[in-house]
């Protein structure tokens, strides 16, 4: 069953065509990973789904709810009740996390099951005692985000997404800002996820994390989707030149 | 000067220093709110206010402090005057003629004066700690459904505060200095009473004994401001 529908997505800045025509389905537990050149539209994809940017036209439907579709060429979003409710059932891991600095580890993932969903300070505390657990961190809870290092930062970002229990998890190169020896850990976390079969959404650079956590690899190349299929099928079987070159390059490396 | 002499002008400084800090104190406890308005009316997406807000802060930070406080000071009165020569009266001159018969007429057009130019100059600093704050802060907050309100005021607030701590403390310094400016109206604050002491004992001393009045309030705004700089190094 498809969790996310998105269909024939345009977007613009100014004059510049970024997403020309992006449409793709995710289906509930799996794990879409999306690959392709720098510039080629993949964070302002993740933005436009995430409603951090205004797509141009097309359509995207969020767990069966219309999030925006286009009428007479032009794009129509669902009321803000509706962009809530679809917001809240997504979740965005930024590359350079997006911490709030003055919040403590706890704080920081506590904020909006607290705030927003209005749960008791109690409920969300022990759900978050349980997420710093899974993510390795159960004792840096009082910590602020300056005294951790990027992976444990990241991790806590991670950790802050999930609790409000997203139905689909999206990452934008969750590991770029970090050192070489810190991805690890970050993959690692986003494996475990994978087998929980958390549905996933995640732009990356990592080719062999991405063969390897992926069942489904998306290729993007100036604002269009070029291929896509299996990992098996992308990069053991590749059929688009731009692709080839592409991949060639990071096997290169 | 003798050492008597010394004290007895000591003295009367002290028995003034409460006008100064009056002035002071309230032009603090008014600048600041007034500054965040203008801030926020700077920032207005209507562009007429967001324009005559900077005419405002332009003129404000363009021109002499003196100048605004004696053009405040006489206003009220000639406008009254010319008013009263033109034949017109009513609801603002009535207004007017009452302000100018308040018995603290005086201090009331002085800490007008200070709290214009003094929230130009914290509504800068203020924009400016507002606009460091990384835009993926509000799309953070955005993406765990906070609203405007929880975002202004949760987020963005707590660290704009931080940031603008250390050019606040600037600001106050030079009030607690700019309080001497009141004398130009002849409203009896330290400078005042020390340039008439200076005159009736044609010695300057009285001048340096105001000048360490200063220091010392100086000294102490400079150990609050540490204080509060250091509540906020929780976090970087
Ligand atoms: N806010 C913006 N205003 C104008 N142009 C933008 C904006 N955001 C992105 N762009 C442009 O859109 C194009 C696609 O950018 P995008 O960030 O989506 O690429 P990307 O595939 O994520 O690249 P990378 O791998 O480097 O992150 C780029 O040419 C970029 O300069
Ligand atoms: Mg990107």
């Amino acid at each position: 069953m498809a969790i996310l529908e998105v269909k024939n997505i345009s977007k613009s800045f100014d004059s510049l065509k970024v997403l020309k025509d992006i449409s793709f389905n995710v289906d509930v537990g799996e794990v879409v990973a999306i690959i392709g050149p720098s510039g080629s539209g993949k964070s302002t994809l993740l933005r436009c789904i995430n409603q951090l940017e205004k797509a141009d036209g097309g359509e995207i439907n969020v767990d069966g709810a219309n999030m925006f579709r286009t009428e007479n060429g032009k794009a129509v979003y669902a009321p803000s009740k509706t962009l809530r409710d679809i917001r809240l059932k997504i979740g965005l891991v930024f590359q350079n996390f997006n911490l709030f600095p003055h919040f403590s580890v706890t704080q920081n993932i506590i904020e909006a099951p607290v705030h927003v969903l209005k749960q008791s300070k109690a409920e969300a505390k022990s759900a978050c005692n349980e997420l710093l657990k899974k993510m390795g961190l159960e004792t840096k809870g009082a910590a602020y985000p300056c005294e951790l290092s990027g992976g444990q930062q990241q991790r806590v970002s991670i950790a802050r997404a999930l609790a409000l229990k997203p139905k689909i998890l999206f990452f934008d190169e969750p590991t770029s800002a970090l050192d070489p020896e810190l991805t690890g850990e970050i993959l690692k976390v986003i494996k475990d996820l994978a087998k929980e079969k958390m549905t996933m959404v995640i732009v990356t650079h990592e080719m062999a994390f991405a063969r390897d956590v992926a069942n489904h690899v998306i290729f993007m190349d100036d604002g269009y989707i070029v291929e896509e299929g299996s990992p098996e099928e992308v990069f053991g079987n590749t059929r688009n030149e731009r692709t080839k070159q592409f991949l060639q390059r990071f096997n290169d490396r | 000067m003798t050492f008597e002499e010394i004290k007895k002008v000591t003295q009367i400084l002290i028995e003034f220093l409460p006008n100064t800090l009056k002035l002071f104190a309230w032009t603090l406890v008014l600048s600041i709110p007034v500054g965040v308005l203008v801030t926020m009316l700077k920032k207005c997406r209507f562009k007429p206010i967001s324009w005559l807000t900077n005419l405002y802060i332009l003129i404000m930070r363009g021109t002499p402090l003196m100048l605004q406080i004696i053009a405040i000071y006489y206003a009220v009165p000639l406008i009254i005057a010319s008013a009263a020569k033109s034949g017109k009266t009513g609801g603002i001159y009535d207004l007017l003629t009452n302000l100018k018969n308040n018995e603290n007429y005086m201090f009331i057009a002085l800490v007008t004066a200070f709290v214009l130019n003094y929230a130009a100059y914290f509504a800068e600093i203020f924009r400016g700690g507002i606009e460091a704050i990384p835009k993926g802060q509000y799309e953070a907050a955005s993406m765990l459904g906070m609203t405007k309100m929880q975002t202004f005021f949760r987020i963005i607030l707590p660290q704009v505060t931080k940031r603008v701590i250390p050019a606040t403390a600037n600001e106050v310094i030079v009030l607690v200095k700019d309080t001497s400016l009141a004398n130009v109206i002849a409203y009896a604050e330290i400078t005042m009473k020390a340039k008439q002491q200076m005159n009736l004992y044609s010695s300057i001393a009285p001048l340096f004994i105001a000048g360490a009045f200063y220091f010392v309030l100086n000294a102490v705004v400079t150990v609050a401001f540490a204080v509060i700089e250091k509540k906020f190094d929780y976090y970087k």
